[in-house]
């Protein structure tokens, strides 16, 4: 009767076994079909249109299309900008996540949603903020205007700032996680050593959350060489000014289309290598930002 | 009153835990601070490291006030000419040994050069030399013990915290570093506090016992008098005594736990405490009628653990009572788990002092 009702018991191989035991245990039978056929559904879409960038790419010139003088000029562009914005994220961005994991004062919390709020918000509508801040008839643009003769919008300057608006999020973030996951009985033993606040920060705190920092700087890179809203809102479109590679690319689709997938082929390959760089600390199994 | 060395009189409060000390410390006194986790050890470190500041009270050091809750003075860590050896060290991992000391004499204003030479001399001093270019997870437990002693004398303190330097080494290189680390205090001229929960490790080390428990302290006596007359139950059960608080009244002594023992003259009265030494308590099968022994009382045997060389009965009588016996009398007497047996103890095997004895103020 009890067999019955338990059934027969299923015969497995010695390689099911050792299968099994690495997934963890008798928990992981077969994968249910309302689950495994989305899943591969989910995977295909994902997979699909950059297999789709791959086949159609202009193998046989790819050389000649990408050393289209635009292709070029929005490249180099692309890399100096993303470089610089990394640097003043770095400098002002690092701070701030020190400010926010160590100190600790009225309206944190709300300070913190706003360091966070250009990850979520739609680029362009950034574009448009800092326009209406720095641009000729803004607040701090008018000023900046009537004392140094300063006219940021529509310059390398202005796609610096885009940048840096929309991809300092990605560093505080990551910094501020290392520093509150990080052990202060370091920045204790400093404090008893007699070393102050800032040269703990220099000599102890900052080695030890060396690994994020690197981590936060390459997506925060990543992050600005692939900005497009803000940067064309906020900077335009000049070719060898202000065109970056992505917009380039927007571009380059209507009248020189294997311009614009050799260029999307190069900026594929640019996130495939900020990933592999970054594989141990985002793509280990159910691995939480740090 | 307060001259060069340590004086405390203070609350600290930490979360919803409150220490309230007051005791001295002289140049050149390795004071041990032993007592139960949570009992306020290394808060007590804590406070006086700068590392949290006193709610009442001050902390005056070498004649200066460090801290003092009435009128705000704070003297904060990094200014606080205090050295710190933490139980789990903390020694930089991204830094050389020789960093690693070097690290105070430079935080201090020391030039780079300056600061490897003041290392290099402590290097020398506790025998690291050798280690001067490793990186903490190179060394075992017992160097990175002496590394981190090293770092905190190489910032010249005029006070020295240890917290559990010996506790996260195994029993082997305990022994050896604890000679060593003896050594190092007596070398060291200013006021020590060595906190532990190991009773010899206390005695082997420190100059006076101060013992605390939640928060208050309790005894405050030389280790050997801490030994042999312990102020409460957590410290006879570390050092391995019974331990009777009772009501003197000539040469009879009321236990609070019941019975009563004849004690030979001591001159206390009122509220006393009796302190008998598990090997002074004498088992036997029957009731012993020709004895020298003044205290006989029947008790049952409920436990039995074999020590060294020796088996140690639980023994539940009026009192209730630990007894050393040899195992070879465990086997003549048939002792077991239930057995009935009778105790003796003779009177001049009883420590009587009185209840308070130890206590400051």
């Amino acid at each position: 009767m009890a067999a019955d009702i338990i059934g027969e018991p299923a015969r497995l191989s010695a390689r099911d076994r050792v299968r099994r035991a690495d997934r963890g245990g008798g928990n992981s039978r077969s994968v249910p079909a309302p689950l495994l056929v989305p899943a591969v559904v989910a995977v295909a879409f994902l997979v699909l249109p950059l297999a789709g960038l791959v086949v159609r790419a202009p193998w046989g010139h790819l050389g000649a299309a990408l050393s289209g003088a635009d292709a070029v000029q929005a490249l180099v562009l692309s890399l100096w900008t993303a470089t610089v914005t990394t640097g003043i994220c770095l400098v002002i961005g690092v701070p701030l996540a020190w400010v926010l994991a160590r100190i600790s004062f009225p309206g944190q919390r709300l300070l913190r949603a706003l360091v966070t709020l250009p990850l979520v918000l739609p680029p362009v509508v950034g574009g448009v903020a800092l326009l209406l801040a720095f641009g000729r008839t803004g607040f701090v643009g008018r000023l900046l205007d009537d004392w140094f003769g300063l006219t940021i919008p529509f310059s390398p300057l202005a796609v610096v700032l885009a940048e840096t608006f929309v991809a300092m999020p990605f560093l505080v973030i990551t910094v501020e996680g290392a520093l509150r996951s990080a052990d202060q009985g370091f920045e204790e033993a400093a404090a008893t050593l007699g070393a102050s606040r800032m040269t703990t920060f220099r000599r102890v705190t900052v080695p030890l959350i060396a690994p994020s920092l690197g981590a936060g700087a390459v997506l925060c890179w990543a992050r600005a060489l692939g900005e497009f809203g803000a940067t064309i809102t906020f900077a335009g479109s000049f070719p060898g000014r202000t065109e970056t590679m992505p917009i380039a690319v927007y571009y380059a689709l209507e009248n020189d289309p294997d311009a614009a997938i050799a260029l999307s082929l190069l900026l594929l390959l640019v996130s495939v290598a900020v990933l592999a760089s970054l594989r141990d600390r985002w793509l280990r199994g159910g691995g939480a930002v740090q | 009153m307060t001259g060069q060395g340590l004086s405390v009189d203070a609350t600290v409060r930490r979360g919803g835990f409150s220490l309230a000390v007051a005791f001295e410390v002289p140049p050149g006194q390795v004071l041990g601070v032993l007592g139960p986790n949570g009992a306020g050890k290394t808060t007590l470190l804590r406070a006086l490291a700068g590392l949290t500041p006193v709610a009442e009270g001050r902390i005056t050091l070498g004649g200066q006030v460090v801290d003092d809750a009435a009128d705000g003075t704070f003297l904060d860590a990094a200014h606080r000419p205090a050295g710190y050896v933490f139980q789990d060290y903390r020694l930089f991992p991204h830094l050389t040994v020789a960093d690693n000391v070097a690290f105070s004499p430079r935080a201090r204003g020391l030039g780079k050069a300056a600061a490897r030479a003041a290392a290099r001399d402590w290097l020398d001093r506790l025998g690291l030399a050798a280690l001067a270019g490793r990186k903490p997870a190179e060394l075992s437990g017992g160097q990175a013990q002496r590394v981190a002693l090293a770092r905190a004398l190489a910032g010249d303190p005029a006070l020295l915290l240890l917290d559990e330097p010996l506790a996260a080494l195994d029993a082997r290189t305990r022994l050896d570093v604890q000679a060593e680390l003896r050594q190092h205090l007596a070398g060291f001229a200013g006021p020590c506090l060595l906190v532990t929960h190991d009773p010899l490790e206390a005695l082997v080390l420190a100059d006076r016992l101060l013992v605390l428990e939640d928060g208050q302290i309790v005894q405050d006596s030389t280790p050997g008098r801490v030994a042999r007359q312990p102020a409460t139950e957590y410290v006879a059960k570390l050092v391995g005594l019974n331990l009777y608080p009772g009501r003197a009244d000539g040469a009879a002594v009321t236990l609070q736990a019941g019975g009563s023992f004849t004690v030979a003259g001591h001159g206390c009265h009122g509220d006393v405490l009796v302190a008998v030494r598990p090997s002074a308590v004498v088992v036997s099968t029957g009731q012993p009628h020709a004895t020298s022994a003044r205290n006989n009382w029947p008790a049952e045997v409920t436990g039995l653990t074999m020590l060294a060389d020796r088996v140690r009965l639980d023994l539940y009588g009026t009192p209730p009572a630990l007894a050393d016996v040899t195992p070879a009398a465990v086997s003549e007497l048939s002792l077991a788990p239930g057995s009935r047996v009778w105790l003796s103890v003779k009177a001049t095997d009883l420590e009587v002092y009185p209840r308070d004895h130890g206590r400051p103020g």
